[in-house]
């Protein structure tokens, strides 16, 4: 079940030039939310914005029927997202999509690595969390350009350990997250990653050839977010499959990536 | 309440508010967010007699004021539109209009066969218009005899309403209206998208994997406005207008224009219910200037 309802925005942070983080608060109970699913958020007073914009749920406070949103100023109509003031509504559509899976409850032993880069660590968090509520333990592998780009980082200290890398290596290791160290030293019975596609690429070629099962989110620019339009399709084993509602989340064996 | 019924060849519509395919799925995408029945109908995604994949991925890129498209008509066939999606949305309760598109004559009369069996789709929307597709489509519906021709062809087997969606991308809309109309068409809607085309500067790549698409969106209504008025003027059949109607404003401008009934496309995407919306907000204006019809409307342009 998908819903629209306007949001009152209670809290826009800006975390840097490039990021702003949003809590949002719903008037009403919150329908049930996976880790994953994103929001389609629509852009008012943006002449130059005609759709509206997907956005991962970066966590979800059922008790106070609030969501955050980790919004990276890619536009105008993101900028415009970043100039909401408190008080303002912000009209959504939710929960959008497939989430992450869960593993089994007699799982929790596993190993769970999250692994994000850049704006794609949004949803990260709030699988993370939900992961801990249900009794595992998951671990973080976070990549961005440089320290200030690293976003959030005290939230996902408190869920899990957090490894770091920094292209210029300004924190945590120097390079990608497909080279951080933690990879060599442990073997994750499940990977999770969100990121630039590049990133994603070479974090499944990283869990193909170990044989871990990976599951990625795509960011496949989108219209309509329902699965009417068709245009944010990626080609895998079944054809080319929506990935508003088929995905955003994929395991890399239903992908066609050449890895 | 102002009388909002229209009649489409056979049909009546119980508001002449349609929703555009492509842009409103089979209508069960929808469903959440608002009472399917209280639209006057829902032409679903084009239907072909084989399945489709599509076009490649990039498939769309965002204009200001609208988007452009090269979707390809995915779809997977006449055949499994019958037995899996039908069941689904028979009971849909408005006028469940199928969109056909083809790359041949033959096809397009092979699938407009299959759908008038179904006892309830009242009616096709015959799509000599798609700007994405390599065979067919477009090419029917920009020349006069070939247009006429499938038209025609899918007359003999189709006894129920025939709508034929134009292209805008010909140099006399009129001509091909008419040209439709002559083969027994009962309706034409109009417009279909404008061939357009983006560019990544950074990259010096087309944004599209076929480097031109189809312009939808508010943009491109003064286009489809012109055009609906100019088609409603040289054809006695009712003219369905579309083309960037994003308020009921926008529709009531194309009721005036000559359309009988409209549709609402890429709008749908930005606001879900706006279909809804368009209904309500013509039967307030049909109140507020005293008709008791929409019918009243339909090409009362003071000129």
């Amino acid at each position: 079940m998908k819903y629209l309802a306007d949001w009152i925005v209670v809290e826009n942070t800006p975390l840097n030039v490039r990021y702003c983080l949003l809590r949002l608060r719903l008037n009403q109970e919150l329908p049930e939310m996976q880790p994953g699913q994103f929001v389609q958020a629509k852009i008012e007073n943006s002449p130059s914005t005609f759709l509206r914009r997907p956005i991962s749920i970066h966590y979800v406070h059922r008790d106070k029927r609030e969501i955050g949103l980790l919004v990276q100023i890619v536009g105008n109509g993101t900028q415009k997202l970043a100039s909401l003031t408190v008080g303002e509504k912000l009209n959504l559509i939710y929960p959008i999509g497939k989430g992450f899976s869960i593993p089994k409850p007699d799982k929790t032993k596993q190993t769970l690595l999250l692994i994000g880069g850049g704006v794609g660590i949004a949803p990260l968090l709030f699988l993370g969390q939900t992961l801990k509520q249900q009794g595992f333990i998951p671990e973080f592998l976070l990549g961005a350009r440089t320290r200030n780009d690293l976003l959030c980082l005290d939230d996902f200290a408190a869920v899990g350990a957090v490894y770091i890398t920094t292209e210029d290596g300004s924190i945590g290791e120097k390079g990608f997250v497909s080279n951080h160290s933690v990879l060599s030293n442990t073997k994750a019975d499940f990977i999770y990653t969100c990121g630039p596609k590049p990133m994603m690429m070479a974090v499944a070629r990283y869990a193909k050839r170990h044989n871990i099962p990976c599951e990625v989110s795509l960011e496949n620019t989108m219209a309509c977010g329902i699965g009417a339009c068709l245009c944010c399709v990626e080609k895998t084993v079944d054809g080319n499959t929506c990935v508003c509602t088929e995905g955003p989340v994929f395991n890399i064996n239903e992908l066609l990536w050449q890895i | 309440m102002a009388d909002l019924t229209v009649k489409i060849g056979q049909l009546t519509l119980k508001n002449p508010v349609l929703t555009a395919s492509g842009t409103f799925g089979y209508g069960l995408e929808y469903a959440d967010f608002f009472d399917l029945s209280e639209i006057g109908g829902i032409v679903v995604k084009g239907t072909t007699l084989h399945p489709r994949e599509g076009n490649a991925y990039p498939r769309m890129a965002e204009t200001p004021a609208g988007m452009l498209n090269a979707v390809g008509l995915q779809n997977k066939g006449v055949d499994y539109f019958v037995s899996h999606i039908y069941p689904a949305i028979k009971e849909i309760n408005t006028c469940m209009i199928v969109n056909v598109s083809g790359s041949t004559i033959d096809d397009y009369v092979a699938c407009a066969a299959r759908i008038n069996d179904l006892e309830k789709i009242p009616a096709i929307e015959l799509n000599i218009s798609c700007p994405n597709v390599k065979q067919g489509g477009m090419a029917f519906g920009t020349d006069c005899a070939s247009a006429a021709a499938v038209v025609k062809a899918v007359r003999q087997v189709y006894n129920k309403t025939l709508i034929v969606k134009l292209s805008p991308n010909v140099t006399d809309i009129t001509k091909i209206a008419q040209a439709v109309e002559t083969e027994g068409a009962d309706a034409v809607s109009l417009i279909n998208t404008l061939l357009g085309m983006a560019v990544n500067t950074e990259t010096r790549k087309p944004v599209l994997s076929t480097i031109t698409g189809g312009l939808s969106g508010a943009c491109i209504k003064p286009v489809a406005l012109r055009m609906v008025y100019q088609t409603a003027k040289a054809v006695k059949i009712p003219v369905i207008g579309m083309g960037g109607i994003s308020c009921a404003k926008d529709a009531i401008e194309f009721i005036i224009a000559g359309a009988t009934a409209i549709q609402i496309g890429t709008y749908n995407f930005i606001d879900p219910t706006i279909s809804v919306k368009v209904a309500e907000g013509i039967n307030e204006y049909l109140e507020r200037h005293g008709f008791s019809s929409v019918q009243e409307l339909t090409a009362s342009l003071q000129v």
